[in-house]
């Protein structure tokens, strides 16, 4: 059956001591589909998952797993498996009796194992390797015999915590495609947690973004990107300028001091609100023609593109273009109606400013490599 | 990385190698030079010949160095555990009061359970208040097995702590999620991993329970005979040190052979953590 409800999250609160981990979290996960949790360190994305995996109970709220209430339900008695951030591999044990554990724990027969075991080692591309000790695999190897270990026992939903973490750039992204044609060849679910939103954008069905033990935004890797619910998400998919606007009316904003057509409808007359423009999107043009002038003060060079930052009016923006732009230079901005992205204030509105600390040394610091817990 | 031919290497070196030499080698060489030996200094087996009559107190020995080891081992299993489950800092204080009766003298110890095990000692008076007893507890093999285990209890928590407190806790958690129950992860996970802690738990423990002689002497009465009282006598009283050492050598091996079997079966581990 399509569009089966596999896990059903509802009201989940957790307090670790005297701090509240989840809020009131509500969440469906359909069946076969592939569904990331995507947050900054904290933001309760793993702790969602040891609920599940049974690792860790609510405080409130009810686990529901296909159709029953799991509340309390012991980890060794759920159809979820987990692959964990560093494997957690059982190191006295070599490649396929590692591979073997749940089958041998679930008394299944030596044949029957003995196939399994070999056609999880075919999945992963690891044949040959079952009398290898896993210490002496690498950190790539060791993720594969994780994945076979814990496929093996036909889970009806794999967990994964963070599992290309430790893995170097070009490995994981070897690894998120192969994970992606593992979990369509198989037709199970995944729900996977990381903090990378390249990874999460390009390998999810759903995206579940996460912030504060509340989830900020569920949609597609597009909507998500393209649409997003309030300044955190705009920010934390992705570069944006986000500005502080005002509706003047059903598709007309105003932001920066000039008036712009837009797609969005449906708020107050003079409602404030944050304006999203992606980077991307601004299209550069000459001094007089722009509806927008500004200055640009630095200039880096990224391979597909440079990342401008112009001053508008004391907003820094940042555009990326194919051109190249002296820095001093003055410039004109165009914006296409369907690039402006008109959300609602929230909490976080005026919480992310413009890019005037921006610069190559600051880039490189902001590149996530935190470790939740 | 120094070289091992440098001058500095060898200067760093030498304190330690001359200590070896001069309270580990030496004393060995002595013993085994005395094995070999009669009262007159002349190279003879007769002493290593002699030791035929002393099979029943080395195997008493062993049997009973055997029990207190596994005594010891089946209570510090699951109280290591224990400790090493519970936060940083009961951890910390549970050591701490594992280890404090190490800090009292051996002797004391020992003589304290006498006072408690007596027949007009604190248990049988306890017991006398409710009309039962005396029975008697001082003096028998239970009395000796006692002493020992409580003696060198702490040998065997201390290595096997030390071990349990570094298991990864995610791969006791994998092997849950894998489908094991408490049995099946003890059984599958827990203990092969505290394998080395195992073994240098069951040898810290052995040794001196094989070889000791003042619990038994104390808490067997003398009804009681190990082979570290022969030894003891052998030296003390009968002045034969050619026979005592000859004793002692016969236990080195016997305890080093037993030290090779326990490696020889925990070495998936990394051998043994003292």
């Amino acid at each position: 059956m399509k569009d089966k409800i596999i896990i059903d999250l509802k009201n989940i609160s957790v307090k670790f001591d005297e701090e509240q981990v989840l809020k009131n979290l509500n969440l469906s996960i359909k069946d076969k589909e592939f569904v990331t949790l995507l947050g900054p360190s904290g933001c309760g994305k793993t702790t969602t998952l040891r609920i599940i995996a049974g690792f860790l109970e609510p405080d409130e709220g009810q686990v529901i797993f296909e159709g029953k209430l799991i509340n309390g339900l012991p980890p060794h008695k759920r159809k979820v498996n987990t692959i964990f951030q560093r494997y957690a591999l059982f190191p006295h044990l070599n490649v396929f009796d590692n591979v073997a554990f749940g089958m041998r724990v679930k008394k299944m027969s030596k044949a029957a194992i003995e196939d399994k075991v070999q056609e999880m080692l075919t999945l992963v591309n690891l044949k040959g390797f079952e009398k290898r000790h896993v210490e002496s695999l690498s950190g790539g190897q060791q993720q594969r015999v994780a994945i076979a270990r814990a496929l093996a026992n036909d889970p009806h939903v794999l967990l994964l915590d963070e599992p290309l973490g430790a893995l170097d750039l070009k490995l994981r992204k070897d690894m998120q495609v192969e994970l992606k044609s593992i979990q369509e060849r198989l037709g199970i679910t995944f729900l996977y947690v990381t903090h990378d939103q390249e990874e999460a954008l390009s390998m999810s069905d759903k995206v579940v973004v996460m912030d504060n033990g509340i989830i900020q935004q569920i949609g597609s890797p597009i909507d998500i990107y393209n649409e997003p619910e309030n300044a955190f998400v705009a920010d934390f998919i992705g570069e944006s300028n986000i500005l502080d606007g005002i509706m003047r009316s059903d598709y007309k904003v105003e932001f920066s001091g000039q008036k712009f057509e837009c797609l969005d409808a449906g708020f107050e007359k003079n409602e404030k609100v944050d304006v999203v423009v992606r980077p991307e999107d601004v299209v550069v043009v000459s001094k007089d023609e722009g509806m927008l002038k500004g200055t640009v003060t630095s200039v880096v060079f990224l391979g597909v593109h440079y990342e401008i930052i112009v001053d508008l009016k004391g907003f820094k923006w940042m555009i990326q273009s194919t051109q190249v732009q002296d820095v001093g230079d003055e410039i004109g901005l165009n914006i296409d109606p369907d690039s402006i992205h008109i959300m609602k204030k929230s909490e976080y509105s005026g919480r992310y400013g413009d890019y005037s600390c921006f610069s190559e040394e600051f880039y490189e610091l902001s590149e996530p490599d935190e470790e939740e817990e | 990385m120094i070289k091992k031919t440098s001058p500095g290497y060898k200067a760093v070196v030498s304190p330690y190698l001359l200590w070896s030499i001069l309270f580990v080698i030496a004393p060995m060489f002595f013993v085994a030079y005395y094995s070999f030996t009669g009262s007159d200094g002349a190279w003879t087996l007769e002493n290593i010949l002699a030791l035929g009559k002393y099979t029943p107190t080395f195997v008493r020995s062993i049997w009973h160095g055997l029990l207190a080891t596994l005594i010891c081992l089946f209570l510090a299993f699951p109280l290591s555990y224990f400790i090493s489950k519970t936060s940083a800092n009961t951890q910390r204080t549970m050591v701490a009061l594992v280890m404090l009766p190490m800090w009292m003298n051996f002797l004391i110890r020992t003589y304290s359970w006498m006072t408690i095990l007596q027949d007009t000692g604190l248990i049988n008076s306890m017991l006398a208040k409710v009309g039962l007893g005396p029975f008697q507890m001082l003096n028998t093999r239970g009395a000796v097995i006692l002493g020992m285990t409580y003696n060198f209890l702490p040998y065997m928590i201390l290595p096997l702590y030390s071990v349990m407190s570094k298991l990864d806790q995610s791969v006791i958690e994998a092997a849950q999620d894998l489908g094991g129950n408490r049995y099946q992860v003890l059984r599958r996970v827990i203990i092969p991993l505290s394998m080395p802690g195992i073994a240098s738990g069951l040898t810290m423990v052995f040794v001196p329970s094989v070889s000791t002689f003042y619990i038994s002497q104390k808490l067997g009465g003398g009804s009681f005979d190990l082979i570290g009282d022969v030894i003891e006598r052998q030296f003390q009283q009968a002045y034969n040190y050619n026979l005592g050492a000859a004793i002692s050598l016969v236990l080195m091996v016997l305890i080093l052979i037993s030290m090779a079997f326990l490696n020889k079966y925990s070495d998936s581990g990394g051998g043994v953590v003292v």
